[in-house]
């Protein structure tokens, strides 16, 4: 079963001789449980695709499903239930005067959870942070610690697609390796489904089972890691990428 | 032997907090020469205050102690604000990690470029907006025409570091201290932007700083490393051996790179002894 199915999206931005297309024609599906890769050089379009999905890129046109369900143009509620993202910058997607108890205790009554003081220290320790972080400000985490917080926050309402835009890029290559371990050890344990943005070859090639390569806001070649490991491109544009992170 | 361009002795950086003086850099010496020289470490490391402390852009209350920072044989440490500024972006250029804060977001691209130009440049509007153009294209900016028109925001976080670099060029200076400036870009275009301040050392004959997080970035692209670790020193090498480096921070950095040739299920996760932060800081002087 597909978990998220895009058909002929296009997105663009601006009008007139500002115009920007930022993605067109892209089409990919992805199953349930399955973790995919989207890579490009910055401007090719991957994140706007993230963005187009939860609604925060509303000029778009085309087919997004999510578990079999199309998306018009408002979003129930029980979409951002099922669909989350983790942003790139942990430094500015979490709220400065709001300790992580109010981040994650406002996520989860917006979701109409009831148990909110129990839930919210399994959050913690699901992400490996624990009690003592739980009334800290975010000046007071690392970034390492920040993007734990943002993840926290993401699974919060229990989604079953968890779209990850860079999510390791702002930080520093020891903390990238825990939060990569932590996130395939979130998949396994909770059965999400990632769709992860990165620019990274080798951190796509860890932690995706297939990916698209992106040029221009168009997908150029979709492949599977084990080609991918394989230098077996056949796109010369991901051919080039392949060689360029080697 | 290489002429010293810049020699930094014995430099310290303090902060004064409530909970008594934190310092970020703890008694490094180094020379560079007309080389790349590289400074890797993870963020908090005193990598970054390395770099802004030989500009002396440590505002009060943060300390710069060093027994000298010497451009050219002249301390910098006993200039005259003023004369700092003469030193600031004409003699020693910095390109810092984040374009967001660097650029003006109420100011257009162009606008920006062109007052950077006509600060440096005597040149009329038109004239320095050929320039403008000119050097978008030098730093493969497609469509710099509409660049030059839109706003910050309106840029990626990899056009915004090309338009900073493209900026940095304009004054040739002598020494570059570039603060992390390719991590924002992806690999095609960071190998670009490399090769362009590749072209200024050699062609120049400039040196390079290069602040970075990435091992491997620096390895392959810089002539001589610094490893830094809470504020030390911790291991000098030449960059090509960098791969056969032995201290174990330094092993650590490498080992937790996910690698395509080499898939692993769990990367591994640094430990840090305690004792690698109070070793002495190791000298990169030539």
């Amino acid at each position: 079963m597909s978990m998220l199915e895009i058909e002929g999206l296009n997105v663009w931005f601006g009008r007139d001789r500002d115009r920007v297309d930022a993605v067109k024609q892209a089409s990919f599906n992805v199953g349930a449980g399955e973790s995919f890769g989207l890579v490009g050089e910055s401007g090719s379009g991957k994140s706007t695709i993230l963005r187009a999905i939860t609604g925060l890129a509303p000029t778009w046109s085309g087919r997004i499903a999510v578990g079999g369900m199309a998306i018009g143009r408002s979003r129930p509620k029980q979409f951002y239930k099922k669909v989350q993202m983790v942003f790139q910058d942990p430094y500015a997607s979490l709220h400065p005067r709001h300790s992580v108890d109010a981040v994650l205790g406002e996520t989860l009554h917006l979701h109409g959870f009831n148990d909110i003081d129990a839930r919210v220290v399994k959050l913690l320790d699901d992400v490996g942070l624990g009690q003592k972080f739980r009334f800290r400000y975010p000046h007071q985490l690392s970034g390492g610690q920040r993007q734990r917080v943002a993840i926290a926050r993401a699974l919060a309402p229990e989604p079953e697609l968890l779209l990850l835009d860079e999510p390791t890029s702002a930080l520093d290559v020891s903390v990238q390796a825990e939060i990569l371990n932590l996130l395939a050890d979130l998949r396994q344990e909770h059965g999400l489904t990632y769709l992860m943005v990165s620019h990274d070859l080798s951190v796509v090639g860890h932690m995706c089972d297939r990916l698209a390569v992106m040029k221009d806001g168009e997908i150029v070649e979709i492949m599977d890691v084990a080609a991918l490991r394989a230098m077996q491109a056949t796109h010369p544009y991901s051919q080039h990428l392949l060689q360029a992170s080697v | 032997m290489m002429d010293t361009l810049l020699d930094v002795e014995n430099l310290w950086v303090r902060f004064p907090t409530r909970q008594g003086v934190f310092d970020a850099v703890r008694g490094v010496s180094f020379t560079l020469g007309r080389e790349r020289l590289g400074i890797v470490g993870e963020s908090g490391s005193g990598k970054s205050m390395t770099g802004r402390a030989i500009l002396r852009l440590i505002r009060s209350p943060g300390i710069v102690e060093a027994d000298h920072i010497k451009l050219d044989g002249v301390d910098l440490l006993q200039k005259s604000e003023k004369e700092m500024r003469e030193v600031r972006g004409e003699r020693i250029s910095m390109v810092m990690q984040d374009p967001k804060f660097s650029l003006n977001p109420v100011m257009t691209i162009g606008d920006q470029i062109i007052e950077a130009y006509r600060l440096h440049n005597k040149a009329s509007k038109s004239e320095a907006w050929g320039k403008a153009l000119e050097m978008l294209e030098a730093v493969s900016i497609r469509n710099p025409e509409r660049v030059m028109r839109a706003y910050p925001h309106e840029m990626s976080g990899g056009m915004g570091q090309r338009i900073m670099i493209a900026m940095m060029l304009i004054p040739n200076p002598e020494i570059l201290i570039a603060d992390e400036p390719t991590s924002a870009l992806d690999v095609s275009v960071q190998r670009q932007v490399l090769d362009i301040m590749d072209k200024l050392v050699k062609e120049r004959g400039m040196g390079l700083i290069f602040i970075s997080h990435d091992l491997n970035l620096v390895a392959d692209f810089c002539d001589r490393v610094l490893i830094m670790y809470a504020g030390r020193i911790v291991e000098v090498c030449d960059a090509d051996k960098l791969h056969d480096a032995q201290h174990p921070y330094t092993r650590g950095l490498l080992n937790s790179l996910p690698r395509l040739d080499a898939p692993r299920a769990r990367l591994d996760v640094l430990s840090r002894d305690p004792e690698w932060s109070e070793a002495p800081s190791v000298s990169g002087r030539i």
